[in-house]
C-alpha cells in the first residue's frame, strides 16, 4: 500500500471503485461544501476536489479537501501546475499530507483566460507529467524534486492522473496515458464519455500496452441534464465528443423528462463501461447535480459501497 | 524578428503632453520590417501628432529621424544634436531600442511609442507569429523544430494537454496546438518514439527567472 486511502484499498482488492467530484465554493461559504458532502457522503468511495477549476477561483482544493475529512469523506485533492512552481507544489503537498490527505489528482489545469482572472499570469513551471514523476519520487525515493536532497517525513500518497481519450490526436491518447503511468501514476480518470465506441477503441490499445496492469484505469461519466446543456457541450467544449445518437435522445424527450432520460443514458454507460476490460472504476462528475449521485449509483447497482 | 504593436494614438498623446519639442525616432531593424516603427511609421506617427496638436493646440514641433538600429551604439551616436535640441525623445523601436538610447543619452527622457510582444516571424502578408520564447535552454531538437515553450498556451514539454480541438488550441481556434504540429512532424519523420521519453523537470535559470541574462565573450574583447 502506498497511501491505506480508501480509495487504494477499494481498487486493490477488485473492487469496482466510484469517486465523485465536489467543486468549493466561489468564496468561503462552508455550508455549501457541507451540503455536498452530505450528498456524496456514503455514496462513493472518494471525492475528487477540483483545483479552482475552469480558472475560476474558488476555496482551496486542500482546505476544502481537510473539510472533507473531518466530515468523514475522502477527499482526492485535485493540484493543477497552472498556479503554482515546483516550491509551492512540493509546500502543499507536505502540507496536504499532514493534514491527512492520501490522494493526489496531478493536472496541468484550465489556461486562465478561461476564467474569471483572465488577466492573471500563470506558472506553468512544470507540466502535469512532471508533477507526477516528482510527486512519485517525493514518495517513493523521499527526494525534493530534481535534487538529491532527502525530505523529512513521508509523503504518502496514492497518485492520480487524467486522461483524454477524446483530444487529439486520437492515435496518439493510449501512449499519452502510458507516459503518465510509466511517470508514477497509480490511478487514472478519464474526461466524460459518452462516445463508447471511441473509448472501446481506446482501452483496447490501453490494454495491448498492459497499463490496465499497471494502474487502475477509471472511467469518467457525466450525466446529462437537459438538450440544451447536451447540445452545447458537444458544440463547444474541446476534448468532448457526443454523439449525435445521444444528442438526438436528450432532444426528444419532452423538456420536464429530460433530466430523466439523462441519468437513463448515464447508468446505462455505467453498465455499459463495466463490461470493458481494464476499466477498474468510475468517477462521476455530477457537476453541480450532486442530488442526484445516489439515485445514479443505485440505478447503477453501485451501492452500498464496499468497506475495506 | 523582434514583432511590436504601436501603442494607441491615446496613450501616446498623453505621454507627450508635458513636452514641446519631440524627437521621434525610427528604427530600421525588425521593427521596420514588422511594419511597426521603421521610417514609413515614424513618417505615419508624425503626421497623427501634427494633426493632434493643431486640433488641440499642444505646440508640439516634431522632429523625425531613423536609425538602422537602436540597439547599437554606433547608430545612435550621431543623433547627438538632434537629442539635444529635444525636450524629449520618442523611441518606436522594441523595449531594447528604448532602454539603450536612454542609456547612451542619460541626460534625456526616452518614451516607448511600442509595445514590444515577440520573437516571431512574417508567415504571411501582414501575418506574424510567436516562435521563439528566448528561454536560454533550446528543445527544437526534441520536437523537430517546433516550440513547445513559445508555441503552447501551456509550455507544456510531454504532449498535448486534453483540450486541443481539430488541431487547434483551447485556449483560441485561430491557434494551432503545437504538439498536434510536433506529433505529426514527429509522425512524419517516423521518429515518434522520440515521444516516449519523459523529459524531466527543466531549469529556467536560462531564462529569465534566473534573473536579468548577461554574455561575455572574451574572444570579442579587445
Amino acid at each position: 500500500m502506498r497511501s491505506e486511502s480508501n480509495l487504494e484499498k477499494v481498487l486493490e482488492k477488485g473492487e469496482f471503485a466510484v469517486t465523485g467530484e465536489l467543486g468549493p465554493p466561489k468564496g468561503n461559504d462552508l455550508e455549501l461544501v457541507k451540503k455536498k458532502i452530505g450528498l456524496l457522503k456514503g455514496n462513493v468511495d472518494a471525492v475528487n476536489i477540483t483545483d479552482n477549476q475552469t480558472a475560476v477561483v474558488r476555496m482551496s482544493s486542500i482546505a476544502t479537501s481537510k473539510i472533507l475529512i473531518d466530515e468523514g469523506l475522502e477527499p482526492v485533492m485535485q493540484m493543477v501546475v497552472r498556479d503554482r512552481n515546483r516550491i509551492a507544489i512540493q509546500s502543499d503537498i507536505f502540507g496536504a499530507t499532514a493534514l491527512g490527505i492520501k490522494n493526489m489528482l496531478c493536472l496541468s489545469g484550465d489556461h486562465q483566460t478561461f476564467g474569471n482572472q483572465p488577466d492573471a499570469k500563470n506558472v506553468f513551471d512544470i507540466d502535469s507529467i512532471q508533477l507526477i514523476d516528482g510527486v512519485r519520487r517525493l514518495r517513493d525515493e523521499k527526494k525534493f524534486f530534481g535534487t538529491d536532497e532527502d525530505i523529512e517525513g513521508e509523503v504518502k500518497l496514492f497518485i492520480g492522473a487524467a486522461f483524454n481519450p477524446f483530444a487529439e490526436p486520437y492515435e496518439y491518447r493510449p501512449y499519452r496515458l502510458k507516459k503518465k503511468v510509466q511517470a508514477g501514476a497509480n490511478f487514472v480518470q478519464s474526461q466524460c464519455i459518452y462516445d463508447m465506441k471511441m473509448f472501446k477503441e481506446f482501452m483496447k490499445v490501453a490494454c495491448d500496452l498492459g497499463l490496465d496492469e499497471k494502474c487502475h484505469i477509471m472511467a469518467g461519466v457525466t450525466p446529462l441534464k437537459n438538450a440544451g446543456m447536451t447540445k452545447y457541450m458537444a458544440k463547444n467544449v474541446p476534448g468532448i465528443i457526443i454523439p449525435d445518437e445521444i444528442v438526438k435522445r436528450m432532444s426528444d424527450v419532452p423538456k420536464e423528462k429530460a433530466a430523466e432520460e439523462g441519468i437513463k443514458i448515464c447508468v446505462e454507460q455505467i453498465q455499459e463501461l463495466r463490461e470493458i476490460k481494464g476499466v477498474h472504476g468510475i468517477h462521476l462528475m455530477a457537476i453541480e447535480w450532486e442530488e442526484k449521485v445516489h439515485e445514479i449509483l443505485t440505478q447503477a447497482k453501485l451501492l452500498p459501497r464496499p468497506v475495506v | 524578428m523582434i514583432v511590436g504593436d504601436r501603442k494607441p494614438i491615446e496613450e501616446i498623446k498623453e505621454m507627450l503632453t508635458p513636452y514641446k519639442k519631440i524627437l521621434l525616432v525610427g528604427c530600421g531593424t525588425c521593427i521596420s520590417v514588422c511594419m511597426t516603427g521603421g521610417e514609413k511609421e515614424v513618417g505615419i506617427l508624425a503626421s497623427e501628432l501634427r494633426i493632434i496638436s493643431d486640433l488641440e493646440k499642444k505646440g508640439w514641433e516634431i522632429t523625425e529621424d531613423t536609425i538602422q538600429r537602436q540597439c547599437e551604439r554606433e547608430y545612435i551616436e550621431p543623433l547627438k544634436e538632434k537629442f539635444d535640441q529635444a525636450d524629449v525623445v520618442m523611441s518606436m523601436a522594441c523595449g531594447v531600442g528604448v532602454q539603450y538610447m536612454a542609456e547612451v543619452f542619460p541626460h534625456k527622457i526616452v518614451l516607448p511609442a511600442v509595445n514590444t510582444t515577440f520573437y516571431g516571424t512574417n508567415v504571411a502578408e501582414g501575418e506574424w507569429q510567436e516562435r521563439c520564447a528566448g528561454c536560454g535552454d533550446c528543445v527544437l531538437d526534441k520536437t523537430l523544430g517546433i516550440c513547445p515553450v513559445a508555441r503552447c498556451s501551456k509550455g507544456l514539454f510531454n504532449g498535448p494537454c486534453g483540450g486541443t480541438d481539430k488541431g487547434k488550441c483551447e485556449v483560441n481556434k485561430d491557434l494551432d496546438c503545437a504538439w498536434y504540429l510536433i506529433y505529426n512532424r514527429l509522425k512524419e519523420h517516423g521518429k515518434l518514439d522520440m515521444l516516449d521519453e519523459v523529459m524531466s523537470i527543466r531549469s529556467w535559470k536560462s531564462s529569465l527567472h534566473g534573473g536579468p541574462r548577461k554574455r561575455v565573450r572574451e574572444e570579442a574583447q579587445k
